[in-house]
């Protein structure tokens, strides 16, 4: 009997593996699980990555960081407070509702109610609709950014969305603790429409029928399946149970490279690792010669080859390659006899303690990492006292500064440099909430100067060079300790012909794009 | 018997605010869910609204008093990541775990009496000592490293059972999704059960063998023996009849550890039960989902056990005349 059973579950799942083959269907498993259909709800990769699955944006990145449009055809700009935008003509919502310009500037207005979107949106005052397809984006002051900001704005339908619904509640409230319409509706102009959603377990996505882009890829279905457990993602992959994945954990990586029924794609990332010096708690921290003996102390080459088994790039700045600030001269520094030699000029040859707290499960290997800082810096005489906890405990003890340096990665949400500056090094102040992420206390009115400025300079080429300039000068005064880039990766199956296209550095992957033999 | 019914109830209750309290406790460690639920560039203002909002800035003894007040009326709070009561939620994810642990069980009893008997009869034989070695085998790996292997061996090397999830489902009645009813339901629920399964069969063949040992050498069996009843008789009839009653005992408290090894299976199968959802809680700091869950099974074993206690005192009088005047 029991034997009889066995068979029958075996053969019951080949019959499973077999059904799969002939409707196009992505099975698709990623770490995140985007926690609401409410694109405005939260801020995060994961919900950024759903937006791009079932909304459209006004306009997009393109894989070499140019504007790629979108629901907007052109724009221009008018005087510096004004951008025109020509909206895509024939834009259906899955509701059916026409794509028109209320419905951007409805989105504009939502999204400077979201919590977790008005900071970004700070600058944007009330769009104003010229006639159905053209729309003014206004700012109240000159804004550098507009255009960033505008791949950020997935208009939403602003029909489906006003009123009020069975629970009297206005559908267009964003909740983020409870029930609300939009947490479990969506209406939006994206290439795939939500058919189930099971939190934590399993999403049903169909192809939206009357997707306004023709030219898109071949997609029927998506069935996403959330696997946190990098064993467990990876180990479906191989098994053919999913056809894409991410990320990929990179002590996988030549595992699945070596795979030739499986495509590891690899992009250098924007996320910059660093090390925040805080002088204020501890006084040798706060001399020059020291922070910067620490950047030479640190073999941040070594800890790409050895540690991140060269999936990532070493970083001597902030910005990455392709942004704005990015300045060629500012290497990374490495050079032992360099940092002790520095350490003797600041009259710490005998060196001393301090302590230090980092993050175990936020960035790729980041406890590893940890510990090998720790080694290098006892090789110059700094004795560190490292502690690592878990994310969800981090963020906490990270804004009391409870130790004197403090791990933090940054990707800016504006894909521009500036947005380092404004989190990361502008002399903190509670009540404006610059330099928020400054547990570091680094504070220098020139960097404030410069930063701020170039916010409002709409010339990109002047904008670049001041990025620049305050790049130069974090990098002389060692501001920080910049470690690396992380690298992003996926993995695909090869029936996904062109998997390595749709992904960017953003990390959103454009699935509406994607083909399938 | 009343009084003794009253008793029990009043421990209950006690043992039920005890639990509370150390969920509560372990939600002060977690992490701060107002961070998991808001991107990095929100202000701390606007954070500390939010908390305020929440009611996470009041006191320790305030937070617990609402929960109790809200529990009483079966409310144990919104999901911060489900944006649902936290009760709805535990409901959604209790059928996967429940089939995962009926599946277990069924195939530890068909797998356990047999070879637990046949070591017993047979202690000398190759069969049985393969079977006694394997077992310290199985229960001393990890049930993390089991299933992994099992994934890598049937899944990702041989292909013929599925890695994650829990395939198809049928609903069999509203809010039970059930994977007993398709083959790729049942192909899903093969790996996770022998994962499980590899953790509680060891401790309950040894069991069995050490009980029926016993068995075997008393008055009655060495009786039954001399009077010239059938050996099959004796065995499976007279002599299995009182093993069983150890068994069944420790039977009963060997479930709470199933429910706690399901944690593990499911976060490596993905099975999406109660175990990967708590495990998630406690990553995302989800406190309000964690705390719910505790109190959720906690107040399962407490019925379970009171109901128990209570069906004792009416069988046996002797329970209940221990604490009585």
């Amino acid at each position: 009997m029991k034997k009889k059973f066995i068979s029958l579950c075996l053969a019951g799942a080949l019959v499973l593996t077999g059904s799969f083959v002939s409707a196009k269907t992505l099975r698709l498993a990623m770490d995140a699980d985007p926690v609401s259909l409410d694109p405005l709800v939260q801020l995060s990769g994961g919900m950024l990555q759903y937006s791009h699955i079932v909304f459209d944006p006004l306009v997009r990145w393109s894989s070499t960081m140019e504007f790629e449009p979108r629901l907007a055809t052109s724009w221009e700009r008018i005087d510096p407070l004004t951008l025109r935008m020509h909206l895509r003509k024939g834009v259906k919502f899955h509701s059916g509702n026409d794509f028109t310009a209320k419905d951007v500037a409805w989105t504009i207005d939502r999204l400077k109610k979201s919590q977790d979107f008005k900071g970004l949106f700070e600058s944007f005052t009330a769009a104003e609709i010229i006639d159905d397809y053209t729309v003014d984006i206004k700012t109240s002051v000159p804004y550098g950014l507009t255009m960033n900001m505008c791949t950020y704005i997935f208009p939403m339908d602003s029909k489906f969305y006003t009123g009020k619904d069975e629970k009297g509640q206005p559908k267009d409230a964003i909740i983020k603790t409870d029930y609300s319409f939009a947490n479990v509706n969506e209406s939006g102009t994206g290439p795939f429409q939500v058919i189930e959603r099971e939190q934590g377990q399993r999403w049903l996505l169909k192809a939206f029928p009357g997707y306004w882009d023709k030219n898109h890829g071949n997609i029927d279905e998506i069935v996403l399946t959330p696997i946190s457990e990098n064993a467990t993602r990876v180990a479906a992959l191989l098994a053919g149970d999913v056809d894409f994945i991410m990320p990929v954990p990179p002590q996988d990586f030549d595992r699945i490279d070596s795979d030739k029924k499986i495509d590891l794609i690899t992009m250098p990332g924007t996320r910059i690792i660093t090390l925040q010096l805080n002088g204020k708690r501890c006084p040798p921290l706060a001399n020059p010669k020291v922070r910067l003996a620490i950047d030479y102390a640190i073999n941040n080459p070594g800890i790409v080859q050895k540690i991140m088994k060269n999936r990532a790039t070493v970083a001597g700045q902030n910005s990455p390659k392709g942004y704005a600030g990015y300045n060629p001269a500012l290497t990374p520094r490495y050079d032992v006899n360099k940092a002790k030699e520095l350490m003797k000029e600041a009259g710490y040859e005998k060196g001393f303690t301090a302590t230090m707290i980092a993050p175990n499960n936020r960035y790729v290997n980041d406890e590893k990492i940890s510990q090998a800082i720790v080694a290098m810096l006892s090789k110059i005489g700094i004795k560190i006292n490292l502690k690592t906890m878990p994310k969800a405990q981090y963020w906490d003890e990270f804004d009391n500064q409870v130790a004197d340096i403090q791990l933090i990665g940054w990707h800016s949400d504006t894909e521009d440099s500036a947005n380092f500056f404004e989190y990361l090094y502008l002399c903190p102040d509670k009540e404006t909430g610059k330099g928020q992420y400054n547990s570091g206390n680094y504070c220098n009115p020139k960097v404030d100067e410069l930063t701020l400025a170039s916010n409002s300079e709409t010339d990109l080429t002047k904008r670049a060079k001041m990025l620049q300039e305050v790049e130069q000068i974090l990098y002389d005064d060692a501001a920080f300790t910049p470690l690396h880039w992380q690298m992003l990766s996926w993995a695909a199956s090869t029936k996904l012909s062109n998997a390595k296209d749709i992904v960017n550095v953003m990390n959103f992957p454009y699935f509406g794009d994607l083909n399938m033999e | 018997m009343f009084a003794f019914i009253i008793r029990r109830i009043t421990q209950a209750i006690f043992v039920m605010l005890v639990i509370s309290v150390i969920g509560f406790a372990i939600k002060q460690s977690v992490g701060d869910p107002v961070r998991e639920i808001t991107g990095i560039s929100v202000s701390v203002a606007e954070r500390d609204a939010l908390r305020d909002k929440l009611g996470l800035n009041d006191p320790f003894p305030v937070q617990w008093f609402r929960f109790v007040k809200g529990a009483l009326h079966g409310d144990l709070g919104n999901s911060f990541k489900y944006k649902r009561p936290a009760v709805q939620v535990i409901l959604s994810k209790a059928p996967a775990t429940l089939e995962l642990v009926l599946t277990t069980s069924i195939l530890v009893v068909l797998l356990s009496i047999p070879i637990g008997i046949y070591a017993a009869i047979h202690s000398k034989s190759w069969w049985a000592r393969l079977a006694m070695g394997g077992s310290i085998i199985g229960v001393s790996i990890p049930v993390f490293l089991t299933a992994i292997l099992l994934i890598y061996v049937f899944a990702v090397w041989l292909q013929w059972l599925p890695s994650f999830g829990r395939g198809e489902l049928v609903e069999i009645f509203p809010g039970w999704k059930s994977g007993f009813f398709t083959w790729s339901g049942l192909a899903h629920l093969f790996l996770p059960t022998i994962s499980l399964t590899s953790i509680m069969l060891p401790l309950f063949i040894r069991l069995i063998r050490a009980e029926m040992t016993e068995t075997l050498q008393t008055e009655y069996v060495k009786y039954a023996r001399a009077r010239g009843l059938k050996e099959n008789r004796i065995l499976y009839v007279h002599a299995f009849k009182n093993t069983l009653l150890p068994v069944i005992t420790v039977g009963g408290v060997q479930l709470g550890t199933l429910i706690a090894f399901t944690i593990l299976t499911e976060t490596v199968f993905q099975w999406g039960g109660m175990g990967s959802m708590f495990i998630k809680a406690v990553e995302d700091a989800d406190t309000s989902l964690m705390v719910a869950y505790l109190v959720f099974v906690g107040l399962i074993f407490v019925v379970v056990n009171t109901v128990v206690d209570v069906i004792y005192g009416y069988v046996n009088p002797m329970i209940r005349t221990g604490g009585g005047k």
